[in-house]
């Protein structure tokens, strides 16, 4: 149902469970395709400074449904999808993707939404050229997040459907849900699966052989300054764009330079 | 509640049970007196013993703000806009439209989602991608579709709240005036209104005529509906 990649762009995306590590190694990615020479731009999800107040407000007072969270959530993709990665993939630029349309077929479909309905709303971006499956035991991923993090979020856990009290409980079993939709998508979309529990660096090592791959013999948007394509480039001169930049640099302060 | 009440899978994750109520949609372009003709619906219903309770586009409290703020930038690309009007739909039929009538009132609904997509389809969006995504419309017991020629729409909306930006669909830069592109947009809107006519049974209206003209006309089928024996029992009296 995706479309196929008709620009002169290439596309990469990680997915994967909460503490699969997928974040950990798109960031990689993005540093080495940058000292490579490459034109890297990259799009989180759920970070589009037109919906962030609405989801943000909505998440506050508990107010999504089901579907109203898997709309909100496509609107967040669509609008970035407009303004940034479309533009950007059509400029010759590699657009590298922390989540993508898999993790709405994953996350709304465990919560129940129709599974056609929601590939359908995703249905006017393209597939990736790449798009690497960090898969990893659903112990490992919740033994990582509930050691690293301070408190696990209510729509992250799943509370919303009712399946416990118990907020720990509750993410297990959404995640365990989660988990079963994602490997029932590596057959349907052919996701190229990387298995999380190997050392960070020999995962590096097998998303690097992948994308070298992909990239041989292609030419994309030279980076002569080796630089980062932010939204401060694409967006800055708009009222919105100017204050998702501001916040964007301010998050980086905020994590110190981790990110 | 089975399936058969959505245009698609509607909401496969609750039950709903029965929905004694009945949903009545009025559709039509800008400036065709739609919420007057609400007003006046609302009013002759309630004499007769009926609850109601009127939703319409953008009110729903979880995406108004937003939507709003959205719209008064210029950054706001077709399909974003597209979803963000979903997004107000889909709150309103699950939170305000479906427990209306499962209390058993008689919802009017100030245009549904084909207003939403005929103006989406004039702004390049593919027709079966925003119809797929309506699949969790109920279907309405009724809809109204008041049709009126472009020179009464601007004759209404001069003598009335003006002209505005989008409902000239000033954003498709048709024209460089806001009189022109508002009747090239409305004429686009109206050949896809037309078409929707067909495919959702509209029962069309002509509503080139007096207030009170126009009200009798959309009385007649409300009043037909209403004869029904279970719609009858929702009266106290």
């Amino acid at each position: 149902m995706l479309k196929p990649n008709t620009t002169k762009g290439k596309l990469i995306v990680v997915e994967g469970i909460d503490g699969s590590g997928k974040s950990t190694q798109i960031d990689l990615l993005s540093k080495w395709l940058q000292s490579q020479g490459y034109s890297v731009y990259f799009s989180e999800w759920n970070s589009s400074a037109l919906v962030k107040s609405t989801t943000k407000a909505a998440k506050k007072r508990k107010t999504f449904t089901p579907t109203t969270f898997s709309v909100l959530h496509c609107t967040d993709f669509a609008d970035r999808w407009e303004n940034s990665i479309l533009p950007l993939l059509k400029a010759g630029v590699i657009v590298l993707a922390d989540r993508y349309a898999f993790t709405a077929f994953a996350r709304d479909v465990a919560r129940g939404v129709d599974p056609n309905w929601v590939r359908n709303m995703y249905s006017f971006a393209f597939m990736p050229d790449a798009a690497l499956y960090f898969r990893v035991p659903l112990e490992i991923a919740v033994d990582r997040i509930t050691g690293a993090r301070a408190a696990l979020k209510y729509y992250e856990a799943g509370m919303d459907l009712g399946l416990t009290d118990d907020i720990n409980e509750s993410f297990q079993l959404f995640q365990g849900r989660i988990l079963n939709e994602y490997d029932k998508m590596v057959d349907e979309f052919g996701l190229t699966m990387i298995d999380g529990t190997l050392p960070v660096k020999e995962q590096q090592k097998r998303v690097r052989a992948i994308v070298k791959r992909i990239l041989s013999g292609w030419e994309g948007l030279p980076n002569p300054n080796k630089s980062s394509i932010t939204m401060d480039n694409i967006q800055a001169k708009t009222k919105v764009g100017a204050k998702a930049a501001k916040d964007e640099r301010q998050e980086k302060k905020a994590k110190g330079g981790k990110k | 509640m089975s399936n058969k009440n959505f245009y698609g899978a509607g909401f496969p994750y609750r039950e709903f049970g029965k929905l004694p109520g009945k949903l009545i949609v009025l559709e039509g372009s800008d400036g065709v007196g739609r919420s007057t003709q609400i007003r006046l619906l609302r009013r002759w219903l309630e004499d007769e013993g009926y609850a109601v309770s009127d939703t319409g586009l953008t009110r729903s409290e979880l995406t108004a703000a937003g939507l709003d703020a959205a719209k008064s930038g210029h950054t706001l690309g077709p399909i974003t806009m597209s979803l963000f009007y979903l997004a107000d739909f889909a709150d309103r039929i699950e939170n305000q439209i479906i427990p209306a009538l499962q209390a058993g009132f008689i919802v009017l609904s100030d245009r549904y989602f084909y207003s939403v997509i005929a103006r989406d389809i004039i702004r390049g969006i593919d027709k079966a991608w925003a119809r797929q995504l309506y699949g969790i419309a109920l279907k309405p017991d009724l809809i109204l579709y008041m049709k009126a020629q472009v020179p009464t729409l601007v004759s209404r909306l001069v003598h009335g709240r003006g002209l505005n930006f989008w409902e000239a669909g000033m954003d498709l830069h048709l024209a460089d005036d806001m009189y022109d592109s508002f009747v090239a947009y409305q004429t686009l809107l109206t050949r896809e209104f037309d078409e929707l006519a067909r495919e959702y049974n509209f029962v069309t209206v002509e509503a080139d005529t007096t207030q009170d003209e126009i009200f009798e006309q959309l009385l007649g089928p409300i009043q037909a509906l209403l004869r029904n024996r279970l719609v009858k029992a929702l009266r106290p009296f």
